[in-house]
């Protein structure tokens, strides 16, 4: 899921100092997950906003907020409530937040920051494993993926960083060359070690991203 | 051919030291300090060294080898995509730099621009082939060149490394991808560099062993603290610590490893820091 994270207040108190109502718009499915952006999240944004003297117009926690139509059709249900507002203040991920941006003219506030394509650890630990770069390398590297959890992203093993098989950036966190290579010994199996991994194709993740499935996904 | 190619293939014992490009346009004191190296086969020029930018490698390389200084010139993945390391490696040529040392580099972490965007596009294994490339004749798009550089492309390599078999793996892939000689990572004990040399036997690749001058035993703790990669045993930390003259102890130190690569390498990469008054000291 996407991992995402409240702003400073003090930002959104800049962001917001020009609107007197607001209309609240939370996501139900990532932001909900990791505490960012649920109905508890939306309610204490309302507690906050009243404490800053802003007056909310109304509120509502879509299922996907980055459902483009599915968030039109919410704010349609709204449309009063909407209407009344000077902006919404949406607490999704990026994505969410232009679902709801590119279906109202009026002034929209991002309330969260969005982090990465998270893994959940267990509550409220998520790690990062996917950047999705487009041209998987995980059937070689023993299912880990170095694009990601190499600090810098190497293809053809360690950099002159590991410290008894620990990252540079972070003694905590174990050289995810390490980890590929134990793993494919317990397997018994070269993989990506039997070859040089020419340099990567970037033009895949080209931004920004479009896809359509073919024949309309039929 | 380089005099540094030449040297080690006539199995001559080089030394190598490294010169830092300031930061700022001030290129005298980096052009002074080459010229009062003796003894020396090249010089390192350190490229944005621990992530902390300086004046280009290039530009003081360049300026070095025209005022009659070999260099090596150290380049690395973290700041410039393919294209940019491709252009700037046809540039060196231009200008008469063969010896090269490609890195990934540091992380931008750990230098005065922690918030840039770190590049990492090509590995080190990948700009060794791309060097490779450029010398038969083809940039990386494939497309011919006019007018091929020639280059003498080195690698880095950390011969203390754990796990060994794995750091090792990579090492066959940068001579695999073209790399013809090795400098190492600051070398403090005997038996890994002597299990490192006896690994490396087979692939005929002449390794330059690091040698760093410490000054003191706080200089080795600052090291061990913030260098990737570098770790000072903690017995040399208390021989630097009990010395009543730690400058003395700590070239001592530089002495015997020295006397390490002699016996076991076909060079020694002094890593002066400043010092390189001290380079004759270190290696009489």
């Amino acid at each position: 899921m996407i991992i995402s994270e409240l702003k400073p207040l003090d930002e959104l108190q800049l962001a917001l100092s020009a609107c007197d109502k607001l209309f609240l718009v939370g996501c139900a499915a990532c932001a909900t997950a990791c505490k960012a952006g649920g109905e508890e999240e939306v309610f204490k944004l309302q507690e906050w906003l009243a404490t800053q003297g802003k007056e909310v117009s109304g509120s509502v926690v879509i299922d996907e907020a980055c459902h483009i139509m599915r968030a039109a059709r919410e704010l349609r249900h709204h449309r009063n409530a909407v209407q009344e507002a000077d902006a919404l203040v949406v607490l999704a991920c990026g994505s969410g937040i232009q679902s709801i941006s590119s279906n109202v003219e009026k002034r929209v506030v991002g309330g969260l920051n969005s982090m990465f394509l998270g893994n959940v650890r267990r509550f409220g630990h998520y790690e990062e494993m996917c950047s999705l770069c487009g041209d998987c390398i995980l059937n070689e590297t023993a299912g880990i993926c170095p694009v990601t959890t190499c600090a810098k992203g190497l293809l053809n093993g360690p950099c002159g960083g590991m410290e008894d098989g620990r990252c540079e950036v972070d003694e905590e966190i174990e050289c995810a060359w390490r980890l590929i290579y134990e793993r494919l010994q317990k397997q018994r199996r070269q993989g990506v070690f039997a070859r040089r991994v020419p340099p990567k194709n970037w033009s895949r993740r080209r931004q920004p991203g479009r896809y359509r499935l073919k024949n309309g996904g039929r | 051919m380089s005099q540094l190619a030449q040297q080690l293939a006539g199995g001559q014992f080089v030394v190598t030291a490294e010169i830092a490009p300031p930061k700022g346009t001030n290129l005298a004191p980096a052009l002074d300090g080459a010229r009062k190296l003796r003894g020396v086969t090249a010089v390192n020029v350190t490229d944005n060294q621990g992530a902390n930018m300086r004046l280009s490698s290039l530009a003081l390389a360049a300026q070095l080898q025209q005022s009659g200084t070999e260099t090596i010139l150290q380049l690395t993945c973290r700041d410039r995509n393919r294209m940019a390391l491709q252009s700037d490696l046809l540039g060196a040529a231009a200008f008469g730099i063969e010896n090269l040392l490609l890195l990934s580099g540091d992380h931008g972490k750990f230098g005065d621009h922690p918030d840039a965007r770190p590049v990492f596009d090509l590995d080190s294994v990948q700009m060794l082939d791309m060097a490779s490339g450029l010398m038969a004749g083809t940039d990386m798009a494939g497309k011919p060149l006019n007018g091929v550089p020639r280059f003498f492309p080195g690698a880095a390599v950390n011969p203390a490394a754990e796990p060994f078999e794995l750091m090792f793996q990579k090492v066959t892939k940068k001579v695999a991808s073209g790399a013809r000689f090795f400098q190492t990572q600051s070398v403090f004990e005997h038996g890994p560099l002597e299990r490192f040399m006896a690994a490396m036997a087979p692939l005929r690749v002449p390794v330059i062993a690091g040698v760093l001058l410490m000054r003191s035993a706080k200089m080795a703790r600052f090291l061990n603290a913030n260098i990737p990669g570098v770790k000072v045993p903690q017995p040399l930390i208390e021989r630097l610590e009990d010395a009543g003259d730690p400058m003395a102890e700590g070239l001592a130190i530089a002495r015997e490893t020295v006397g390490w690569a002699r016996e076991l390498c076909q060079g020694v990469h002094l890593m002066t820091l400043g010092h390189e008054d001290q380079i004759p000291a270190i290696l009489a």
